[in-house]
């Protein structure tokens, strides 16, 4: 069987007024896995990301998601990829007007004809899918915490059963245990729904423990592409000082004792 | 495009036997849904058993409508057994089974009198709390006015400056233009209204008294309260959705000190220059159009006007500037401050903040000419 590509970008170039965020910039996702992507703070991790999902523009290359070659796609064919895509922003992003089952509702109401009772049970399991209980679905954004917030753009994302999901820093802000239960989630949810993850993210863990493949962004390039294990081999002083740093030695020992 | 989604019986007795295929999608959730429910109808109450090795595509909306299929007819006392399940369906399929819904209970519906009672009082209280808060956001720029003239080093001069640019120098070009152009509509309905009495002359008496007392401040503070009384409602209550002013508060600082009397102080100085400079050139807007339309020679439109009008009707008007100065930025900071968490909730403030503002300065224009009628002023 021949793999799939979800994500290919090839020779990306983005760029503010003179200065150039992204240069040259390749990575391509399979389809069914959890990508992990990781550069400093300011690296342009989220201007990838941005790119990719057509909110900044691109100065040179070529994108392609979902079979569809977005740099040429007319306004139609970009709409019906968007509706193939989830997309968990960082800070969320709900609609601050609408209680949480209005949320995850949103987006089948715009692109599903759905009778009334479906479009109540398909919110209802999407929610009770990330672990929100009935006690929260009338609540407004403004009434949960930094994790439910996650867990109600997590749902939202997934409302059309996207085949590929974009998370911007899905675990930043959460306590290490709800980031830990975050992770676990995606991937039973990844596995269930058999979706693909891009993934950005500062959690070591959560690069350890559920990203299949990982992708280093450094000084505008992609500098190291692959597994955790060709992660600790790359030279590349970032990638080295990232995950050969104090915090991932202890994590990493920690992680590989209980197979030794 | 994938197949359409199908469910049929493919045997009788002694058990039901149906087979699915298609696409079990949410594209075509709509059409399953209608489906499975005509099945589920002639179901009888036996055990019946659904052969999935044909469906093609599944995803949790096929997997929801299967597994409501299987609730129904169990809370009917109906056995359902799933046959032959793709193995990757398996997990969709367990996942979707341990869903707990609830379906939140029914709204009663209430008797519309009782609920018209309700909205009128909840009206009142709403009235009442308003009342409340502009009293308290005028109790505390009281005060803290009273703490910076203590120490005069606390006051936030630049903060200030820079609104005073904003609400004040920023908005000359626009008042000047549309009390320009009132003074001349003024004129000019004048002329042609008083020609039939042959009052021509006393045009210029009714200009000078009316703009100067009444319609330039009023215009002036309405055009204030829409452009900067909107703003610092948005301002104070972006800031309080993003909990700067929870931050404030925290470092010790007062928000009413460093947000509020800056922004007030401001709409008090920039509100009466621009009365005055709105007066201004109403009544040269009023001159132009006596010369050009009522063929009244500036010399004598100057000298009409000197005679019409005292000091007296410029004091008026001016007296009152500061008042509505104060009004709108009460109420504008008061309404940014009961900003609660969401984006609605900020319109709703900013539009109520425009609204009240402006009543408020009608209502204190009619209690301002009560009080310099029984003054003889």
């Amino acid at each position: 069987m021949t793999e799939k590509i979800a994500i290919r970008v090839r020779d990306l170039v983005v760029g503010f007024g003179d200065r150039t965020v992204l240069d040259r910039v390749s990575v391509e996702v399979k389809h069914g896995e959890i990508f992990g992507f990781v550069g400093g703070s300011g690296s342009g991790k989220s201007v990838l990301l941005r790119t990719i999902i057509g909110l900044i523009p691109a100065r040179a290359g070529s994108i392609e998601v979902l079979g569809t070659d977005l740099t040429h796609a007319d306004e139609e064919e970009r709409r019906s990829t968007e509706r193939r895509w989830g997309i968990l922003f960082q800070q969320g992003a709900l609609f601050s007007s609408l209680t949480v089952l209005q949320n995850v509702q949103f987006p089948m109401r715009q692109y599903l004809k759905l009778s009334k009772r479906l479009l109540q049970e398909m919110a209802e399991a999407k929610l009770d899918m990330v672990g929100l209980g009935p006690q929260d679905w009338n609540k407004l954004p403004s009434e949960l915490s930094g994790g439910m917030i996650k867990r109600v753009a997590l749902a939202r994302a997934l409302a059309l059963d996207p085949e590929l999901v974009f998370l911007d820093e899905p675990t930043s802000g959460l306590d290490p245990i709800s980031a830990g239960d975050f992770d676990e989630l995606i991937r039973t949810l990844q596995r269930t729904l058999e979706i693909t993850v891009f993934m950005i993210t500062h959690d070591l863990e959560s690069l350890y423990t559920v990203c299949d493949r990982i992708g280093v962004l450094a000084d505008g390039k992609v500098v190291a592409s692959g597994p955790i294990g060709a992660m600790l081999a790359s030279e590349h002083p970032w990638v080295q000082a990232y995950f050969k740093g104090k915090r991932a030695d202890v994590l990493a020992r920690r992680l590989a004792q209980p197979q030794a | 495009m994938s197949a359409k989604p199908t469910l049929y019986a493919t045997a009788g007795a002694p058990e039901l036997e149906l087979a699915a295929a298609g696409a079990w999608t949410a594209s075509h959730a709509n059409e399953l849904e209608a489906l499975i429910d005509d099945v589920a109808a002639d179901l009888g109450h036996g055990t019946a058993s659904i052969d999935m090795h044909k469906v093609e595509a599944f995803d949790t909306y096929g997997a929801w409508l299967l597994e409501r299929l299987v609730r129904e007819r169990k809370a009917l006392g109906g056995d359902t057994t799933i046959v032959a399940l793709p193995e990757h369906y398996r997990d969709l399929v367990t996942a979707m089974h341990g869903a707990i819904l609830e379906h939140p209970p029914k709204v009663a519906h209430e008797n519309p009198l009782i609920r018209a009672v309700e909205t009128t009082g909840k009206t009142v209280i709403d009235v009442g709390n308003d009342l409340l808060a502009i009293a308290n956001m005028l109790g505390a720029i009281g005060a803290a006015t009273g703490r910076v003239l203590m120490r005069p080093r606390t006051f936030r001069f630049t903060s200030a400056v820079h609104h005073l640019d904003r609400v004040g120098l920023q908005a000359v070009p626009i008042i000047l233009l549309i009390t320009f152009l009132i003074g001349g509509i003024i004129a000019q309905q004048g002329f042609f209204h008083f020609r039939k009495f042959g009052a021509e002359t006393y045009v210029v008496d009714m200009l000078g008294i009316l703009i100067l007392r009444e319609i330039g401040v009023l215009i002036v503070s309405i055009m204030v309260a829409g452009r900067s009384g909107s703003s610092y409602t948005a301002e104070l209550g972006s800031m309080k959705m993003r909990e700067e002013i929870d931050a404030l508060r925290t470092m010790g600082l007062d928000p009413i000190e460093v947000l509020v009397l800056p922004r007030v102080f401001a709409l008090i100085l920039a509100l009466t220059m621009l009365t005055f400079l709105g007066s201004m050139s109403a009544l040269y807007g009023g001159g132009l159009v006596a010369w050009f339309y009522g063929g009244m020679s500036p010399d004598i439109f100057i000298a009409r006007l000197k005679e019409a009008i005292s000091i007296t009707h410029f004091k008026v008007g001016m007296i009152k500037a500061p008042f509505m100065a104060l009004a709108i930025g009460v109420v504008a900071c008061a309404q940014g401050f009961s900003v609660k968490g969401s984006a609605e909730s900020l319109g709703l403030q900013t539009t109520a903040s425009v609204v009240k503002s402006i009543f408020l300065v009608i209502v204190l224009d009619g209690l301002f000419a009560v009080f310099f009628a029984s003054i003889d002023m």
